[in-house]
């Protein structure tokens, strides 16, 4: 980026010669920045700082008092009855999400990247759930899932007792992951295919006359190829999948019990439910350095999986 | 990979898809039929794949419980002032940081991807104390403040980046010699190539912004500020649990308009999100 400086051209106004091209571009570019700079200040940073300060305090909304404790709401945390139950749970979803939406996402990709006739049009379906809105989606998978709804009504017409699929423990974790892998495994989808379909055509055909078979000109070249964007696919994903909170909140309220009450869950319901917001800001911290550790350990994983061409 | 294919693979690879697809068709399907017809007949076994017969006051109902004019209104308002705001801002902030010399930019550029570690579900708690103490609870202000100047526009600001990036220099050299300033420069010739970019963070805010649940159940209580994923839960009888025939009607009517603009206009959306920056 050689910004060409001191040039003889004059131009307009800037003959003053502290409006230097130099010093102009800097002051340019704070302008460009600033409506983002300040918006992350302001609904980021500052928040952040604060839920840490909150996380500090007792905060009791109806008497009003808003009391120094120290560490005692992190006291609280290590004790809490609950938050083995709520992590295992958040690490069981976000697991299984992330395994089943890679694994269906690539597979769908590797399939609409054949060289089929309509192939456009399974393409569209595929992806067609990302545009749906998501408690509509929601409300017609709670609705297909109740006790006598289209699910179990299909798996009757085979003889099969469906189970009362949101009020068993494990059943109730199975479906939201369902849930939201249908939902959005059309944008990994996507990503993967522009990905396969960066992969040079001369490999398979060289690895064809060396006699590779399919699969293994899958691992050793496809996979490698595009680990790049497995990576990235991995880290929104898991980023992703510690937000849901809707399709949990629609479907089945966290429970039964607690078995899907994942963090983000939990802490809706600490701050705004139970109003214990000193308590609900402790656990925005715990998520805040969850995310950020996975998302760290994912970047410096890459440096061991992912394969680079340079 | 690119061999020919042969036919019996055809089948294979056709009957496969096929299944695969009910689970991302089916649904949806479901939610149109099921939506017509009586409430006897929602429940009914075997599952009528088709209505046998249809019963609209569903869809009256669903405008008489509750302002769902207005909620459709206010859900399609807002998406549509933060997908406008988001690539303005977006755009901007990303052709400084691709473009632009300026001090301590990569600094600032770190300090704003930290945005993407921080998901606003973190600081929803003091995000909620700042507006009740501004008067904007239950207001639509931050549903509409929060994603264009918040974390949710740092991924697009970093998409937008990452395409600027790759955008050749000596177009901007060239303008730059004939005189125009950075503004110029930038509204007359960056911006235009950098359509598809600009139109896939359109599509992805908007779908952000159309899907938000939380931010409208902690900052909205009065049915008329409702946004349509708040409202749609709603329809519920007197001991709380869901009118499922009212609920998938206003389910549909949430969902298809948004659906039929994605299928007449699905080689943009996708090839879009495709093709830019995401690719790592």
């Amino acid at each position: 980026m050689a910004v060409a400086q001191d040039n003889a051209i004059p131009e307009g106004r800037s003959s003053s010669p502290f409006w230097t091209v130099a010093r102009r571009d800097s002051l340019g570019g704070f302008l460009f920045i600033a409506p983002q700079l300040i918006g992350i200040t302001i609904f980021v940073l500052i928040p952040l700082g604060l839920v840490f300060w909150y996380s500090l305090h007792e905060w009791n909304v109806l008497a009003n008092t808003f009391t120094y404790t120290g560490t005692q709401n992190y006291q609280m945390l290590i004790e809490d009855p609950n938050l083995p139950q709520v992590l295992g749970s958040t690490a069981i979803f976000s697991a299984g999400l992330v395994v089943l939406n890679l694994s269906l996402a690539l597979l769908l990709a590797v399939l609409l990247n054949q060289r089929l006739a309509g192939i456009t049009v399974f393409r569209t379906l595929f992806f067609s759930p990302v545009v749906v809105s998501l408690v509509a989606w929601t409300i017609v998978w709670g609705f297909l899932l109740q006790k006598n709804g289209g699910i179990n009504g299909m798996l009757q017409l085979f003889g099969i007792e469906g189970p009362n699929w949101l009020r068993g423990e494990t059943t109730a974790m199975i479906s939201v992951i369902v849930v939201q892998v249908f939902k959005n495994v059309g944008l990994n989808m996507i990503l993967f295919l522009a990905a396969l379909q960066g992969v040079p055509n001369e490999l398979y055909e060289a690895a064809r006359i060396d006699g590779a078979p399919r699969f293994k000109q899958f691992r050793r070249i496809t996979l490698p190829l595009i680990s790049p964007t497995i990576l990235l696919t991995s880290i929104i994903t898991i980023a992703g999948s510690l937000q849901v909170f809707a399709q949990i909140a629609v479907l089945t309220q966290g429970g039964p019990g607690l078995s899907t009450t994942v963090l983000v869950y939990y802490l809706y319901q600490q701050a705004f439910q139970f109003h214990f917001f000193g308590y609900g800001s402790t656990l925005s911290i715990l998520l805040f350095l969850i995310v950020a550790v996975l998302t760290f350990a994912q970047w410096q994983l890459r440096k061991r999986i992912v394969f680079y061409e340079s | 990979m690119k061999a020919e294919i042969s036919p019996r693979m055809k089948v294979i690879l056709y009957g496969l898809m096929c299944v695969l697809l009910i689970p991302f068709v089916f649904p949806t399907w479901w939610m149109v039929t099921s939506s017509v017809k009586p409430i006897s007949d929602i429940f009914a076994f075997p599952p009528q794949l088709l209505p046998q017969s249809y019963d609209w006051t569903t869809y009256s109902k669903v405008f008489e419980l509750q302002p769902f004019v207005k909620q459709y209104w206010n859900s399609a308002y807002i998406a549509a002032i933060v997908t406008i705001g988001t690539m303005i801002v977006s755009s901007m902030a990303g052709y400084a940081f691709a473009r632009i010399k300026f001090p301590f930019a990569n600094t600032i550029f770190m300090i704003v991807l930290l945005g993407l570690l921080i998901p606003s579900e973190v600081t929803i708690v003091p995000l909620f104390q700042m507006f009740l103490k501004a008067g904007m609870v239950n207001t639509h202000w931050p549903l509409v403040l929060v994603p264009i100047f918040g974390a949710p526009s740092v991924f697009a600001t970093f998409v937008m980046r990452q395409f600027f990036v790759t955008l050749p220099v000596e177009l901007e050299e060239a303008a730059r010699v004939d005189g125009l300033g950075r503004f110029k420069i930038f509204r007359k010739i960056a911006l235009p190539l950098a359509r598809p970019a600009l139109a896939s963070v359109a599509i992805f805010t908007f779908l952000h912004s159309w899907n938000l649940y939380l931010e409208p159940i902690v900052f909205l209580s009065s049915a008329d500020k409702f946004t349509l994923p708040q409202a749609l839960t709603q329809y519920t009888d007197a001991y709380g649990g869901p009118m499922w025939n009212i609920q998938l009607a206003a389910a549909t009517l949430t969902a298809l308009p948004v659906l039929i603009v994605f299928i007449i206009a699905q080689k943009q959306f996708v090839e879009g999100l495709a093709h830019t920056g995401l690719k790592g």
